[in-house]
């Protein structure tokens, strides 16, 4: 090794661990072993064969590709012809690629020379005289404009730079509509006192009488079709209908009323992040919300009682109208869905358990 | 030992594969045992018409002692009273009952008993107390059933248990929702209007009966229209695509740059 | 070097007259106009050492080329319009569905564009591969420490890059607006919204109003296909560039220094090898996506806030920050009037924390061991083992967390319960780095040892020789100087001591690094000397 390359000339720091160098000298590179292909001439044509029987095949491919691709067209509403497209076509182009691959690599392995090179490196850093070079440069550029010296107009224009991405903040405000805040949008939804429970997607209105025990019933508010945006209030509005035996439900006294004859509504939407909980087992009344886990009791006003959910799922005052159509009594005393900061100042004090208040049994 | 609890942690993906592959191995062996006692069992049985008395017996020899004498329950098993002929034929024709050992569900496995057997319980059942009775044949016709909307309709009301492809899913505390592929149109209609076991009761107010055809029909698409995009890894989601890509394509391109980088000889 | 040539001139100074071919005429004409051949000179033959963990990078970058290609196709053909439609084409199971423009072109290109459901699983399966190179590059230069002085930076761009394929994944994940992709979003509002102060007007201004809005698969849309990959190719060329300067790490071998660095040429060996593994690259990913299916749309449907499907999972990069939202406790407080959700603050705050250990570890582990000199030697992860122990405890928690978010799936595959199997992970997530930290750094000293037993008693050879006494003994062999150089060839630092500074004082600084050294170097094998090989070889 030439003196010049030895990079370890950096002083320890005093702090630094002892090294250890090693005592023992590196042997050097070991001898150049000669492959079969360099020794046997006839070996050497062999391999040129084969690499060039790997071109060949590739470029098989390629036409086994269009060949496919004319030969088996999509016939309109026949699966099959579809899956043999893709199937054939991308064999075709696989083989094509594949086949270039394994020749070319060959080649390089058997024909190319396996000769080990040795380059030198050089530390990193620039020579002192590049790096003297690079401070004067910035010297220069100091003095002849007076960055340092003029320091007034240096700071203004720090200033100017620091305030002049402003405007770029301001410009996003109308990524949303501008007449509104989030906490309206989050706060509402489309219940209202007397809007029928409706079944998902028919819109059908469901009757009390209909909802057996151990149904499950995924509703919607009727006119959600006609709504401006369906899906955004669906978002919200999305309810899980459930009829439980008397016996079954342990309805606290603030929430007496808000269920019909053993049918609970509960918002689909979980507590957590926003999932659909709908995996209703109808022997344990529990929900189950297939994202997260969290589990909540049909049978305690949606308690949670297993997984990272921390609130009960909001409760849809319920009642009948006069031709036995299950109605809203009113919107949910609460926001659905996912927490978020504002939340409590859109909570109705009506029939709101505090979270803090209340003593969730974890994983019962 | 120490080195392989290394490894285990570096290479938690094929881990999970092997063990998966093993699981499903030693489910697999299981459920073709289990299968072969019972078909033992059921050739055994004289096909002749049976009529509700024979169901009564039937059902005292092999029933009774969880779910009553009179079928009115006990503490080892609900009461069968107004749960009518179809839910019979669900449990018993699918092998879910009796149980092959408790636990959080029954599992489906080979019939202990024939057609005729199931029929002939059902009739005693019904004959206790009226319940929804096994769908006909019209019911269950699909000819003109629109898959379009089956799929919606399942998307909206099973999706959630059991997966869109109808390749099941977990519940709670060790029970699940079963696979649905090549499930009996009959038995489909049964689960939906008996709600067995821990899956809610879909009554002809809720999904309708030319809707529930529409469901079936919509299964049956998925079990004979394979994917159009290859093998579908079991139609898991993103978890067995996650596991495929590790362990056979990065697995298989890190094979192909230790052959890359080999020394000829 | 000369500067004024008219083009038929050939230089005296060239001594082989060469012939006029077509090449020579278009190099001379490129180079006339952009003095290219000082590139070629300067990169033609530059050194790569030839080891197969040295090409995981290289994966990388070519999914990425085949992720630029097919999606470039996709982009022909995808319209990422939230705007309502009823779908009408060849998939009879969604035919008449209502469904958004951006759902119906994604099945249009699944079912009726030829070899347009080939290029989507193309796209997807290169995606998946993409960061699954990323991350197991990642890994080898982390065990290797390749990431030390000089490529402390470029650790720094490469992580930078493993964020952005994953923001690359989520963004293309949501484009086709089927019930999976939506149920992702959603998650992701309902983490966004947790944010103090700021998450409900994030979450607003995201989805353009109230989530799921008709705003948010377009924005994506431009993130995917335009802001997200300028950044990202801008950052690969600097990654590529600091490659080139800082030479590629090598393993320590015969003939191999710090300060050379041995291999094949670029021109032709490593060009060849390099661009046939392109070719394997693309070939692979090709033969898969032709055989097995990738994100089925057509299976989940259209985007509707109502339905979801068991196992709800997002791709594989994501496991883990769903495994950790999973995994977390359920814990909420509502404090003056304010909600504070710490389910999802608290795995957000955990994930935050790892990403920032892992992007600034090699600038940690260079306090700690004060080396300011530069590496060029990958280490044998053995020879350093309290990093690969550290290395080893991250994988467990990221991999616990990766399992989190399958908690279902391996309940129902063992016929678990899923709740214990979320207790179990729980546990895990504490246990098992502590546990792999601790296992992995005993194997290490151990592989130490053994290679120590080898340098002084050679391997055992599976003879057995029956001694002129009547005794059998099995014949070690010794391993040549150029074998035992590769076992001799490493660093073995001891804990620094505390030693007062220049003013003759001891700061808790110097303490508390001082505590850290002695926690990363203390326990070690003490590396073979010559006085006991020449002792062993005395036997």
């Amino acid at each position: 090794m030439a003196e010049e390359t030895k990079m370890q000339d950096v002083e320890l720091h005093r702090d630094a661990a002892l090294e250890r160098s090693s005592e023992f000298e590196n042997p050097g590179l070991p001898p150049h072993r000669k492959r079969q292909t360099d020794l046997h001439p006839e070996k050497a044509k062999r391999a040129e064969r084969t690499v060039f029987t790997w071109f060949l095949v590739s470029a098989l491919g390629s036409i086994v590709a269009v060949a496919a691709y004319i030969a088996v067209p999509i016939t309109p509403g026949d699966l099959t012809t579809t899956r043999m497209n893709n199937l054939l076509l991308g064999l075709g182009i696989a083989l094509a690629l594949l086949s270039i691959g394994i020749g070319a690599v060959h080649w390089s392995k058997q024909l190319m020379s396996d000769e080990e090179h040795v380059d030198l490196r050089h530390p990193t850093r620039g020579s002192d005289a590049t790096r003297a070079k690079a401070v004067e440069v910035f010297t220069l550029g100091d003095q002849e404009s007076g960055f340092s010296r003029r320091s007034l107009i240096r700071n203004s224009l720090i200033g100017a730079l620091a305030v002049v991405p402003l405007p770029a903040v301001v410009l996003f405000r109308d990524l949303a509509p501008a007449d509104e805040v989030p906490t309206d949008v989050f706060a509402h939804t489309m219940w209202e006192a007397g809007t029928r429970l409706c079944l998902d997607p028919t819109g059908t209105p469901i009757r009390a009488e209909d909802v057996s025990y151990g149904s499950a019933f995924h509703v919607i508010p009727e006119d959600l079709e006609e709504s401006e945006h369906p899906l955004d209030e669906k978002a919200k509005a999305a309810v899980l209908l459930m009829r439980l035996p008397a016996d079954a439900l342990n309805e606290s006294p603030e929430r007496a009323g808000w269920s019909y004859d053993g049918i609970v509504a509960y918002s689909k939407i979980c507590t957590h992040v926003g999932c659909p909980v709908a995996l209703y087992e109808q022997q344990t009344h529990h929900l189950l919300c297939p994202c997260h886990q969290s589990t909540f009791d049909v049978k305690n006003h949606c308690k949670v009682i297993f997984g990272p959910a921390k609130r009960p799922l909001p409760q849809l005052p319920i009642t009948v109208d006069d031709e036995g159509y299950l109605i809203a009594q009113r919107d949910f005393t609460e926001p659905v869905g996912p927490s978020y900061f504002e939340r409590l100042h859109d909570v109705d004090e009506d029939g709101h358990v505090q979270v803090a208040g209340t003593t969730t049994e974890q994983r019962a | 030992m120490a080195h392989r609890s290394k490894k285990t942690g570096r290479r938690h993906p094929l881990a999970s594969l092997g063990l998966l592959v093993l699981g499903l191995v030693a489910a697999g062996g299981v459920s073709t045992v289990v299968g072969q006692v019972a078909s033992a069992d059921a050739s055994s049985q004289a096909p002749t018409q049976l009529t509700a008395d024979d169901g009564e017996q039937l059902f005292q020899a092999n029933c009774a002692s969880c779910h009553g004498v009179n079928a009115e329950g006990t503490p080892e098993g609900p009461s069968l009273i107004g749960v009518g002929a179809a839910s019979v034929d669900f449990q018993v024709m699918t092998g879910r009952m009796p149980l092959a050992f408790s636990g959080p569900q029954g599992m489906a496995r080979t019939p202990q008993f024939s057609q005729e057997q199931s029929d002939a319980m059902g009739e005693y059942i019904a004959a206790l107390a009226p319940g929804p009775d096994v769908p006909s044949e019209e019911v269950l016709d699909t000819a003109d059933a629109n898959v379009a909307n089956g799929g919606e309709i399942f998307r909206i009301n099973c999706a959630m248990c059991h997966n869109v492809a109808g390749a099941g899913g977990a519940l709670t505390e060790g029970k699940f929702a079963p696979d649905l592929h090549d499930i009996d149109a009959a038995h489909i209609y049964e689960a939906m209007l008996t709600g067995p076991q821990n899956m809610p009761v879909f009554n002809d107010d809720n999904i309708s009966p030319e809707e529930k055809a529409d469901i079936i029909a919509y299964l049956h698409f998925l079990d004979e229209n394979p994917s159009v995009g290859g093998f579908d890894l079991g139609s898991l989601g993103p978890v067995s695509e996650g596991l495929f890509i590790w362990i056979f394509g990065l697995g298989g391109i890190v094979a192909i740059t230790v052959w890359l980088t080999a020394k000829p000889n | 070097m000369t500067t004024t040539q008219s083009p038929n001139a050939a230089p005296a100074s060239q001594a082989p007259q060469q012939r006029k071919t077509v090449t020579s005429w278009a190099a001379n004409y490129l180079d006339e106009r952009t003095s290219i051949s000082g590139v070629t000179a300067y990169l033609g033959r530059k050194i790569f050492p030839d080891h197969w963990s040295f090409m995981l990078g290289e994966v990388a970058l070519y999914s990425f080329v085949v992720i630029l290609l097919s999606g470039t196709f996709l982009t022909f053909f995808f319209d990422p319009s939230m705007g309502h439609t009823t779908y009408e084409g060849s998939y009879v199971p969604l035919k008449g569905i209502e469904m958004s423009i951006a759902y119906a072109s994604s099945l249009d290109i699944s079912f009726d564009i030829r070899g347009g459901l080939l290029m989507r699983q193309v796209h997807h399966w290169a995606a998946l591969l993409f960061v699954a190179s990323i991350g197991l590059h990642m890994l080898r230069v982390f065990f290797t420490g390749a990431f030390r002085k000089p490529r402390e930076l470029n650790w720094v761009i490469g992580f930078l890059l493993f964020i952005l394929a994953m923001a690359e994944g989520f963004t293309g994940y949501s484009l086709p607006d089927d019930l999976l992709s939506g149920n992702g979003l959603a998650i992701i509002n309902g983490m966004v919204k947790a944010i103090p102060l700021v998450g409900g007007w994030i979450s607003y201004l995201l989805f353009g109003g109230m989530f799921p809005g008709v705003d948010v698969i377009p924005r994506l849309f431009v993130l995917h296909i335009m802001l997200l990959p300028a950044i990202l190719i801008v950052l690969l060329g600097m990654h590529m560039v600091l490659l080139v300067l800082n030479k590629h790490t090598q393993f320590a071998g015969p003939g191999k220094t710090n300060e050379n660095v041995v291999g094949v040429p670029i021109m032709p060996v490593f060009a060849a090898k390099a661009g046939g593994f392109f070719f394997l690259v693309f070939g692979v990913i090709m033969a898969i996506a032709a055989t097995f299916t990738i994100n089925p749309i057509w299976n989940y449907g259209p985007y509707d806030p109502s339905p979801v499907s068991a196992g709800t999972q997002p791709d594989w990069y994501i496991g883990f920050a769903d495994g950790a939202l999973r995994l977390a406790p359920g814990w909420e407080t509502e404090l003056f009037g304010l909600t504070f959700s710490w389910n999802i603050l608290i795995p957000m705050a955990v994930l935050g924390l790892f990403i920032v250990l892992v992007m600034f570890y090699p600038f940690i582990e260079a306090w700690v061991t004060q080396d300011k000199r530069e590496h060029h030697l990958a280490d044998r992860p053995r020879n350093a083992p309290t990093r690969t122990a550290i290395g080893a405890a991250g994988v467990v928690f990221y991999a616990v967390m990766w399992a989190g978010a399958s908690s279902d799936l391996i309940a129902t595959h063992f016929h678990l319960n899923v709740f214990q199997v979320t207790w179990v992970l729980q546990a895990l997530i504490f246990l098992g780095p502590i546990i792999a930290f601790w296992v992995t750094k005993r194997v290490a000293l151990g592989l130490q040892k053994k290679d120590r037993e080898i340098l002084l008693h050679g391997f055992e050879s599976g003879r057995i020789v029956r001694r002129p006494g009547g005794e059998y003994i099995e014949v070690h062999q010794g391993l040549d100087e150029y074998e035992s150089w590769k076992l001799k060839a490493f660093e073995s630092p001891e804990p620094a001591k505390v030693r007062p500074d220049e003013r003759g004082r001891i700061t808790t600084g110097t303490h508390v690094r001082a505590a850290l050294s002695r926690w990363f170097f203390e326990d070690r094998i003490e590396p073979v000397t010559k006085a006991e090989v020449e002792r062993a070889s005395h036997h």
